[in-house]
């Protein structure tokens, strides 16, 4: 049971690192002024998440870890994110489009988990939940925006869309490690909300004049460590300052 | 008994009266008190005090933590512990009514009172000040993660909102 609690600490906290530190390569470079300001506090939040989650993860673990050294010092293959946050930002579109899949699907499973029979999960959900709120309502907006805009952004956030909806089967993955955990009321059987969130999903997609993209075979393996190539370059970046200078401190 | 009642109902109040002086880092016309971030105070052996964060990911909980430590120190209160409870989590409801008032006059429009989900809903804001309702949103996202933008289309003036969570 512990081990499997370290591993859904570690999910959880690294869904949230991955997302923060993509979308903090926004800062400075986003369209407009107020867009930088919401991808850099919605980052803040995923940062924020992520450092209550591998907290726990690390006390779960008891090998004298913290958070700071699991998100530093692990490699590629020890993350357990899924693939959809570790996806290229691409153009704006493509970020939105990742952003929107993932914050729907986000305040879902944190609406369930503040009710987790683990105290710090439910706490850091229940908190949350409340901002994550915020991120799908901006995300939503701008799917509408860009859909229903101009021919150049409407072609521009079906392709993003298209890009990452090969991701969208792996949020909801049926996964034999944590059925211990939904059994005790720790975890949520993520299947269980989808109905909700492809109606959420689909209800956008029409205010946005957007087509579903088709089914197609999922794209799988972040929960076991199987990344795509690009987690390694996101990691080089994020981890470089704490590998070279390990006693850094400011 | 009674005795003991005072002398504690005394450190609650010494201990609120200190920290009635720390200011919020970000916006320091209110302090950590009025905010709501100081929940409890713990007595006996293992006396506390018990503060919650604000937001998830609000970079100023550590300061605020580190100034809180400081002004217990030289108020000569080094023995109480500083505990971090995120449950229940902090909701802007918590913000007093002297803090709203601080907050109006500082130029940010204080959270509607009524647990998060009415800035969701888009009630309308009241600029900070001429008072007038008729304003609009500029930018849901602002400087810090607890506020968003605002402008008022009466006097022109933008102002920062802050957000109901």
């Amino acid at each position: 049971m512990r081990e499997a609690l370290y591993e859904y600490a570690l999910r959880l906290g690294d869904d949230s690192l991955i997302l923060g530190q993509r979308l903090s390569e926004w800062c400075g470079h986003a369209p407009m002024l107020e867009i930088d300001l919401s991808l850099a506090n919605v980052a803040l939040d995923l940062v924020g998440q992520a450092t209550h989650f591998l907290k726990l993860a690390a006390e779960t673990d008891g090998k004298g870890r913290d958070a700071d050294s699991l998100a530093f010092h692990r490699d590629v293959l020890d993350f357990r994110n899924c693939l959809l946050v570790e996806q290229p930002n691409g153009d704006f579109a493509q970020t939105i489009a990742r952003q929107f899949l993932f914050s729907n699907w986000q305040e879902l499973l944190f609406r369930e988990l503040t009710r987790s029979t683990n105290a710090t999960i439910a706490a850091v959900a229940a908190k949350a939940v409340k901002e994550v709120a915020y991120h799908a309502r901006l995300a939503n907006e701008w799917m509408v925006r860009l859909g229903d805009g101009t021919a150049e952004s409407h072609v521009r956030a079906a392709a993003g869309l298209d890009w990452m909806w090969r991701f969208v089967d792996e949020l909801f993955e049926e996964d034999s490690k944590i059925d211990a955990l939904v059994e005790v009321g720790i975890a949520t059987d993520v299947r269980n909300f989808r109905p909700e969130w492809d109606q959420r999903i689909g209800e956008v997609l029409a205010s946005a004049t957007l087509d579903r993209p088709k089914p197609r075979r999922a794209t799988l393996g972040g929960r076991v460590g199987h990344h795509s190539e690009h987690l390694g370059h996101l990691l080089a970046q994020m981890q470089f300052l704490p590998r070279a200078y390990p006693e850094a401190t400011w | 008994m009674v005795v003991e009642a005072a002398a504690s109902q005394s450190l609650r109040d010494r201990v609120m009266r200190v920290l009635s002086l720390v200011p919020d880092p970000e916006i320091p016309c209110v302090s950590v008190v009025e905010l709501g971030i100081v929940r409890d105070v713990r007595e006996g052996a293992q006396a506390a005090v018990v503060i919650t964060p604000t937001y998830t990911g609000c970079p100023a909980t550590l300061m605020i933590e580190a100034n809180i430590r400081a002004a217990l120190d030289r108020a000569g209160l080094e023995q109480l512990k500083i505990e971090t409870a995120l449950s229940p989590a902090w909701t802007t409801d918590w913000i007093s009514a002297e803090g709203r008032d601080k907050l109006r006059a500082y130029g940010i429009a204080p959270p509607p009172m009524g647990a998060a989900r009415s800035s969701l809903r888009g009630d309308a804001v009241e600029c900070p000040r001429c008072g007038s309702s008729r304003t609009e949103e500029i930018s849901r996202f602002g400087s810090t993660p607890c506020k968003a933008l605002h402008r008022c289309l009466s006097c022109a003036e933008p102002f920062d909102l802050f957000k109901c969570h």
